[in-house]
């Protein structure tokens, strides 16, 4: 949103595809709606809200042309884009339709890491954003017993959110690393100049707290049981178990960029370590290593609305510059106030990655029973032995055991798979890299690819 | 799993397994089921196991329904509509 406004402002034609029904993206899901219509529940989620509510406004005014529903399932070299409705139904059969651009900006976001563990996939087990969205887009909220499970700052404020509208959360099951408050010590300094998020943090933290919630730390498992819903978490501490009842168990491990039109692209990544994700590389302004592709907000290094804010306003004043509409000179000048914005928000974060890196043991389920793949079936026990055959290369377990080939396109299980490869090979999953991504990027019927002219 | 915190004002009727769900407008398929209390929307494709929508916002693709005849529709992207006719994907 914040590039298509400077875009226009320099004059481009600017069209803007959005997956979703409406603007605001995931952080800012359903705004216009909300304010409009349920006013209360807009003033509760915060003053970060009101702060979406004007760029979504400055964003409709701004002149681009705005095609919400829209799934990008393909871009060819020449920056051909084609696109799908993604609420595709009968009544609207003629639903394929494509662009051709001279520049691309990505700005796909970020999505939860996938958590696996035994149990994940009953129906009552979810992400907690799942509940975020529910709330946001529906008004609704979970109902009886809640359990959370995970580690984040986004745990904490979905968390608290709960409690603000009197769900019952009868466990917090908190899988921080050990000590990652020790190694995130030395990053605290420079993280104190945009002390307000530490602020924030530590007050969602005493709020759960001081909620009275049960809170366990220090777990060896977590396992989600139910047949055809949930009905309670067993968890394992001290080498004993006990149970809590449940019917809604929301999980938390991290944001990582969704990387599938990038990958698909061929923009080079590279891996992050301390986030344990893989991200496009791209230069101060946002471009990959693709011509003409460049990107803006999480789906590079996940850092928050603030930052997708300013680092969008960036990139698209790199855009007009390539395109010869401003020098090099008036770009550098105009982006000085973002690059500021930029800096502000950004102290914080070296910190925030360090503390809340996610701890190895929930990276790989420790039961080896444990679905890694959730679409084709595929757990960590027959993963490893297929490494053990010799497999280093994840598109060839692919082949091999069905892996990351069913409909999600191994958007869940990617990261996991990488991690087990590297780790029965004892090496960083940068050395094994991840699945080759191709068109489709999203599953399109076949009659959608017919209706291309 | 999920409840509603007020009464919505306007609703459509759509046809889930063959019957008539009065639903508020606006929602997505997998929010109105849910919140009628259908959490089983398909089963797994290798060991027929239930499932249910997962993530929400379209990346997980669990919540594969049918909708208007159409298979595999992910049912948290597509809004409600009056008669819509919406199946389970159960495997036989």
């Amino acid at each position: 949103m914040a590039a298509a406004i400077t875009a226009r402002a320099h004059g481009l034609s600017v069209l803007v595809l959005d997956e979703q029904p409406s603007a605001g993206g995931q952080i800012f899901r359903n705004i216009e709606t909300l304010e409009a219509t349920r006013n209360s529940e807009f003033i509760k989620l915060g003053k970060e809200y009101e702060l979406g509510s004007s760029l979504v406004r400055r964003f409709k005014k701004c002149g681009a042309d705005y095609f919400p529903d829209r799934s990008v399932w393909q871009i060819d070299n020449n920056l051909q884009i084609h696109h799908v409705s993604t609420s595709a139904s009968k009544s609207n059969s003629a639903n394929s339709s494509h662009c051709q651009a001279k520049r691309l900006l990505l700005a796909v976001g970020a999505m939860e890491r996938p958590m696996p563990l035994p149990g994940w996939t009953i129906p009552g087990v979810m992400p907690c954003t799942a509940a975020d969205v529910l709330y946001k887009s529906s008004g609704f909220i979970p109902d009886g017993k809640v359990v959370l499970a995970g580690s984040g700052p986004l745990l904490l404020l979905i968390g608290c959110r709960l409690l603000d509208v009197g769900v019952h959360v009868s466990a917090f099951l908190d899988t921080s690393m050990n000590g990652a408050l020790l190694k995130a010590l030395p990053l605290l300094p420079n993280a104190l100049r945009s002390h307000k998020y530490l602020i924030r943090g530590l007050s969602l933290l005493w709020k759960i707290r001081k909620a009275g919630i049960p809170f366990f730390s220090g777990l060896q498992n977590i396992e989600a049981l139910g047949s055809s819903k949930l009905e309670k978490v067993r968890i394992r501490k001290s080498g004993k178990s006990f149970d809590v009842k449940a019917d809604l168990l929301l999980l938390h491990n991290g944001v990582v960029p969704n990387v599938q039109i990038t990958r698909n692209l061929g923009c080079e990544h590279r891996w992050y370590d301390v986030q344990r994700y893989w991200e496009p590389i791209v230069d101060n302004w946002g471009n990959t290593s693709v011509d003409d592709v460049s990107i803006a907000g999480d789906c590079g290094r996940v850092a928050g609305a603030a930052i997708s804010e300013a680092s969008g306003h960036l990139a698209a004043l790199e855009t007009v510059y390539q395109l010869g509409i401003i020098s090099q000179t008036e770009r550098d000048k105009l982006s000085r106030t973002h690059r500021i914005e930029l800096a502000k928000h950004q102290h914080v974060r070296p910190f925030l990655d360090k503390l809340f890196q996610p701890s190895k043991k929930w990276l790989i389920p420790e039961d080896d029973k444990t679905l890694a793949c959730r679409c084709e079936e595929v757990n960590v026990s027959e993963i490893r032995e297929t490494v053990r055959m010799g497999i280093k290369d994840p598109d060839r377990l692919k082949s091999m055991t069905r892996c990351g080939m069913g409909y999600c396109q191994a958007r869940m299980c990617g990261l996991t798979v990488s991690e087990i490869i590297a780790e029965e090979n004892k090496v960083s999953p940068e050395e094994i890299g991840y699945f080759r991504v191709r068109s489709p990027i999203r599953p399109v019927t076949l009659g959608q690819v017919a209706e291309i002219d | 799993m999920f409840k509603k915190q007020y009464e919505s004002h306007e609703s459509v009727s759509i046809i889930f397994e063959g019957k008539r769900l009065n639903v508020e407008k606006g929602l997505t398929v997998a929010a109105a089921l849910l919140v009628s209390g259908n959490t089983v929307f398909r089963s797994s494709v290798v060991s027929g196991q239930p499932r249910a929508p997962y993530c929400m916002m379209g990346v997980c693709f669990e919540c594969l329904i049918e909708i208007d005849g159409i298979p595999n529709q992910r049912a948290c992207m597509a809004p409600v509509r009056e008669a819509m006719k919406i199946k389970r994907q159960i495997k036989p």
